[in-house]
């Protein structure tokens, strides 16, 4: 540090200052105009992101908080408000269709949310452990495609694969049920077909969570591989030694050593799964979420609300309410299982 | 390791399959829409459908042509993402050469400000964001959809924390004694070595911005704006669907992301992974 500082620079007039201690990054400026330059350099190199701070994030949000309590229809513009006080949020806590979106929502987090975790973490280890590396990456990564594709596109294509009548899912059933072996298990296909996956209130839930589970799974066994990666082998070694057989050093060993990733993924999948919106959104055809509101998930109705209805007072109060219930399950998730998971078990 | 013995011993045979099956389950999907991309419509509804690749592809293409101006809304999408990527590498790291450089008053409350933007729900932001676009004047433009995002809380931390762990201040001030401005040492210095950060940035934005369906959704009204999202769920409405048409759209619309995943897919994996911070 002390040479460069002191090391000649002739083009430079700030070298006839003495060296400066390491603390002072910019150095004392001459002039006033280069003072106040200087001063205001930091700030322009920050500043697109103020001002696109500022228009698209804080100032929205704010309004938005006003918004929650005012009537509107943007189509009558600005002038069109009126203050409501809390009725909107009144109105919410009376409204059976909010009520069922967030049922709805919460079955969704969960059933599409666990199955991802209980079959992405087995698959990691067994990529990790039981596969040459080169052919460990192409598996992972061919899991990997569906989190990359537009989630518009994947829900158009089971969007078809569900089809009641002619839709894959259905045919192989029944062709199933045809086959010799376990043609018995599938005995009941012939009797229910044609199975309406979309269109039967109790069934929307389900196929929107297969959906879900498909896209994301392969994400979660990324960063579990690459949870699994980082136990050392001779932790392995050391239970081996004890006497602990693959699936007790997979149990005791290598989950408690990957628990951060677990905490990390959880989390987005926590925040992520209780704002559905663009699944349920096709595969319910951008209908009032399907037959019965079976597939109105909170963010939804929302989107319903707002630009459907046109009554973005209320949809703003919704969405304070949506936001209130994810940094509330966030919380709770971080409560019981922040310390571990952060920390791991090393 | 277990490989070593070549007997098929149950517990491989059952590791293989559950890991054969994973795999059959992900690429299905796929390879069903590239093939009902191929079919006619009479053939997609016949029972059972066709498990084979049909020859009707340029009928399909012609029928997609004519529910949907499919080059220009590639275009749009294309636009689209390409402006909001590479303003989001440039400004975001221009913002983190900010917070990197210089120590200044309030700097940490707009770096917490920045930190706590992150965990604000996408959903949360949606009405706000309808209203600040529609208040400028912007319903109905790309540029509401790319800009919002060009200097966003995420780029800027990933391309922070990078410069902290990958740049000394020493290089800074050897580089300002020689009498660079900021922006020349930014430009000539930083730029050259935060060269993974700011792909990373790239291969995020780009892929959210490409399948981004919500910000369209909400902005943008006629037909000749829309982006290939869009387009193709608002052909799914259609009375008669020509789902051989919509299938090969769908189709075509992967195909770009899934060209490059096949090249760069590591990249792509580990710029995606650490994006997801942003969730």
């Amino acid at each position: 540090m002390s040479d460069q500082a002191l090391s000649p620079a002739p083009r430079s007039a700030e070298t006839s200052h003495p060296p400066l201690p390491e603390t002072h990054f910019i150095r004392p400026p001459k002039k006033r105009g280069r003072r106040l330059f200087n001063s205001l350099q930091p700030w322009l190199f920050i500043s697109p992101f103020i001002i696109i701070f500022c228009l698209f994030t804080l100032f929205p949000l704010t309004f938005s908080v006003y918004l929650s309590f005012q009537e509107w229809n943007p189509v009558t513009g600005l002038s069109g408000m009126n203050y409501v006080g809390v009725q909107n949020y009144v109105e919410a806590y009376d409204d059976p269709w909010l009520w069922k979106s967030l049922y709805n929502t919460f079955w969704l987090a969960i059933v599409s949310g666990v199955p991802q975790h209980l079959i992405a973490v087995p698959v990691a280890y067994l990529l990790v452990y039981a596969v040459r590396s080169s052919l460990r990456h192409v598996l992972t990564a061919t899991m990997f495609i569906p989190f990359i594709t537009s989630t518009v596109a994947v829900a158009l294509i089971f969007y078809s694969i569900y089809s009641a009548n002619t839709g894959i899912l259905n045919q192989m059933l029944l062709g199933a049920s045809k086959l010799p072996l376990i043609g018995a298990l599938f005995a009941w296909v012939p009797d229910v077909m044609p199975i309406k996956w979309l269109t039967k209130s109790d069934l929307i839930k389900p196929a929107i969570a297969a959906v879900v589970i498909w896209k994301y799974t392969g994400f979660n066994i990324v960063i579990y591989s690459a949870g699994f990666v980082t136990v050392p082998q001779d932790v392995y070694d050391a239970a081996k030694v004890d006497g602990c057989n693959r699936l007790q050093q997979f149990w005791h060993v290598a989950l408690p050593m990957i628990r951060p990733f677990i905490f990390f993924a959880m989390t987005l999948t926590i925040i992520g799964n209780l704002q559905l919106f663009e699944e349920p959104f096709i595969l319910t055809s951008g209908d009032t979420g399907g037959v019965g509101q079976a597939g109105l998930t909170t963010s939804y109705y929302l989107y319903l609300v707002g630009w459907e209805w046109l009554e973005m007072g209320a949809a703003a109060a919704i969405s304070w309410i949506l936001f209130l219930i994810i940094a509330i399950a966030t919380s709770i998730h971080f409560y019981f299982n922040g310390r571990k998971g952060m920390e791991g078990n090393r | 390791m277990s490989t070593k013995s070549l007997s098929l011993s149950a517990t491989a045979t059952a590791k293989y399959g559950f890991l054969i099956v994973s795999v059959l389950i992900t690429i299905f999907p796929f390879v069903w829409v590239a093939m009902m991309g191929s079919h006619t419509r009479a053939e997609i509804f016949s029972a059972p459908p066709p498990f084979y690749f049909g020859d009707d592809i340029l009928n399909n293409y012609q029928r997609l042509l004519e529910i949907m101006p499919f080059w220009l809304v590639l275009w749009n999408s294309l636009t689209v993402a390409t402006l909001g990527t590479i303003g989001a590498v440039f400004f975001c790291s221009l913002c983190a050469y900010g917070f990197f450089a210089f120590e200044f008053r309030g700097k940490n409350i707009v770096f917490g400000l920045m930190v706590a933007s992150m965990m604000v729900p996408p959903v949360l932001m949606l009405i706000p964001f309808f209203l600040t676009v529609k208040f400028l004047g912007l319903l109905d433009t790309h540029f509401a959809i790319w800009f919002p995002g060009v200097a966003n809380a995420f780029g800027i931390f990933l391309v922070r924390q990078y410069m902290v762990s990958s740049i000394s201040k020493e290089l800074l001030d050897a580089a300002k004694i020689d009498g660079c401005s900021h922006f020349r040492i930014f430009w000539s210095v930083v730029m050259p070595l935060i060269k993974p950060a700011m792909a990373t940035v790239g291969i995020v934005m780009f892929i959210g911005l490409w399948n981004n369906f919500l910000s369209p959704l909400i902005v943008l009204s006629s037909p000749d704006k829309y982006v290939l999202t869009l387009a193709l769920r608002s052909v799914q409405s259609f009375a008669n669907t020509p789902w051989g048409a919509v299938m090969l759209g769908t189709f075509l619309s992967m195909l770009p992301l899934l060209i490059a995943f096949l090249f760069f897919s590591r990249q792509m994996m580990a710029g995606l992974t650490a994006g997801a911070v942003k969730g």
